[in-house]
């Protein structure tokens, strides 16, 4: 078989195309997992006997790892690739602003599962039961949010759709159905392999912040945000109660003339060394 | 019925976070009335001080691809059925994080990740909140429980025991992900920083890579990992795995000294779980004073070399 082939009278090359079946573009269908997380500035107090986090005054922002990182590169995928985005996120009406602004950074379309975001198990379980059978390439999650600290739903969601997970990555290439990740591993980093479908949970490097601007922003205003019914699942762990760490009894000050005291200081009344 | 606990191993070196893992699950199971059994694979020697940590058995998987989450599952909710364990512990390592959502999400099981206390009544267990800004009690609601287990927040036991240490395979199914390339970043003999007890860091006040001398003396003499903050991993002062703070890696070391950083709150997110902090910085409005235990308000580069002679001599009458 001849692979040249003549457009516009310019001939081109394709063996590549033959020899290698990954060389070609494929369309990334992803889902992007949207949480929301007071402003890293917030004030964290808390109420009811301290057992709900107090509100007041706090401005909620979509969890940093969720945006800068696993949206904006899903963004990115689907801009070379082609295909979509589509966030989901697991929360009341009060989670729309948050959702929008995942769809004025490009987002195409937004779901919201409509719950309250119990605990950990139920979201992945709300999660899961959306994304089963809708054919998505790339469950896309940042590493944890910033509010609970967990890094547990992405790993859930990968158990219950029954897919590879790849955790802590911060580069991802497509060529087909095949990923090239770099993720952290204890002392370094590793490059993995897998085959779409997949769970992937984004940390630092993995893209860049972006800015939506005016246009974005608008459009977001009218693109599809659809609501959807929970699916029955109890909350497996509850939050009995806050507390705030002891605080620090304040600083002793040494001056830089006697810098070396630190060192005794720090073995007889610190014991830290 | 029994306790499990997954010890993850660097090639046959268990880290103090695997060994405060044992130790944790060994709390559990005698508070429990049961026994600890550890479940590790790859190659260890005798029964790599699992038992001294606490460990009764050590279920032994010779080669699983530990990158494999699918396969890591099956093959520790095998050894939960073998053992009848409903109770499952992981350290909060990098590989807790991979492996422990999926084994819960399998069983079912409530998981909380990053615990700081063992379990009191009711199964409640302690867990940082709001990057360090607060801690919650979380009640585990279900008949199985997972519990990964924060570095660096409870201790390593030394019983002197030795463990049984049986062979156990599993049917790990079919692999789902390949490791093209594994790249080291931690040279031999340095500390890995998640797992230091002790850490040096350095941030923009340091002026440039080239007057890192001083950090790398000070944390050599004693014993201690460096680190760096944001601005400094990211314009390439310093490699990005040295990266403290909100986005990069969280530690909480016995003792963390900061120079020439001057505090955000995103910095302190990622450590302000250490127990000592001492602050050196040359600006005395610097935030991170605030959240210090000791403070020097002073020029790192006159600082420095004081506290690295008198911490030469503390170290040679130690």
């Amino acid at each position: 078989m001849d692979k040249r082939v003549s457009v516009h009278g310019a001939n081109i090359d394709l063996t590549c195309y033959f020899r290698d079946p990954n060389f070609y573009t494929k369309a990334m269908k992803i889902l992007v997992c949207i949480s929301k997380a007071p402003d890293t500035t917030s004030k964290i107090a808390f109420t009811d006997s301290n057992s709900k986090f107090d509100e007041t005054g706090v401005q909620y922002i979509v969890n940093p790892y969720d945006e800068w990182y696993a949206l904006v590169r899903a963004l990115e995928l689907k801009e070379t690739l082609g295909g979509s985005v589509t966030t989901i996120s697991v929360g009341g009406a009060d989670y729309e602003p948050v959702i929008r602004k995942a769809l004025a950074i490009g987002a195409d379309d937004a779901v919201r599962i409509d719950a309250a975001e119990s605990d950990s198990l139920f979201v992945a379980k709300q999660i899961a039961a959306y994304a089963k059978g809708k054919g998505f390439d790339i469950v896309f999650c940042g590493k944890e949010t910033i509010s609970y600290n967990g890094s547990v739903v992405p790993g859930m969601v990968a158990e219950l759709l029954d897919v590879p997970y790849v955790a802590l990555a911060h580069k991802i290439d497509l060529a087909g159905n095949v990923a090239t990740i770099e993720r952290e591993i204890p002392g370094g980093e590793e490059v993995v392999e897998v085959n779409t479908p997949f769970v992937i949970s984004a940390a630092k490097g993995m893209a860049e912040q972006r800015i939506p601007n005016m246009r974005g922003i608008m459009a977001a205003r009218t693109k599809p945000l659809a609501t959807e019914a929970a699916v029955a699942a109890e909350a497996s762990t509850t939050i009995k109660s806050f507390s705030l760490p002891p605080a620090k009894s304040g600083c002793k000050y040494i001056t830089p003339e006697n810098a070396g005291d630190l060192i005794r200081l720090l073995h007889e009344e610190a014991k830290a060394i | 019925m029994s306790v499990l606990i997954f010890a993850d191993n660097h090639n046959g070196k268990f880290p103090k976070s695997s060994l405060e893992a044992v130790s944790y699950g060994a709390d559990v199971a005698a508070m429990l009335g049961t026994e600890a059994v550890a479940i590790t694979c790859g190659n260890i020697s005798g029964d790599g001080g699992l038992g001294s940590a606490g460990a009764k058995t050590v279920l032994h998987a010779s080669s699983v691809n530990t990158s494999d989450s699918q396969q890591m599952t099956r093959l520790i909710v095998a050894a939960a059925q073998k053992v009848n364990a409903s109770v499952i512990i992981f350290s909060h390592d990098i590989e807790g994080k991979l492996v422990a959502p999926r084994v819960a999400a399998r069983m079912d099981a409530g998981l909380v990740p990053g615990a700081t206390s063992l379990p009191g009544s009711d199964f409640v267990v302690k867990k940082n909140v709001f990057s360090g800004k607060a801690i919650a009690d979380v009640a585990i609601n279900t008949a199985n429980k997972v519990i990964t287990v924060l570095p660096n927040s409870l201790g390593v036991k030394n019983t002197g025991a030795t463990a049984t240490v049986e062979t156990f395979t599993a049917d790990l199914g079919a692999p789902g992900i390949k490791v093209k390339e594994v790249k080291a970043e931690n040279k031999d003999g340095e500390i890995p920083l998640p797992e230091a007890e002790l850490v040096v860091s350095g941030g923009r006040g340091m002026k440039g890579p080239e007057h890192w001398g001083p950090i790398v003396e000070l944390a050599k003499t004693l014993g201690a990992a460096t680190a760096c903050s944001r601005p400094v991993a990211d314009i390439g002062w310093r490699p990005h795995h040295e990266h403290v703070g909100q986005t990069g890696v969280t530690i909480r070391p016995n003792l963390y000294i900061a120079v020439g950083i001057s505090g955000a709150i995103q910095h302190l997110a990622g450590v302000n779980g250490s127990k000592t902090i001492v602050v050196i910085n040359k600006d005395p409005e610097a935030p991170f004073f605030k959240a210090a235990d000791y403070g020097i308000v002073g020029d790192a580069f006159e600082v420095l070399p004081k506290i690295i002679e008198a911490a030469k001599q503390f170290k040679s009458a130690h």
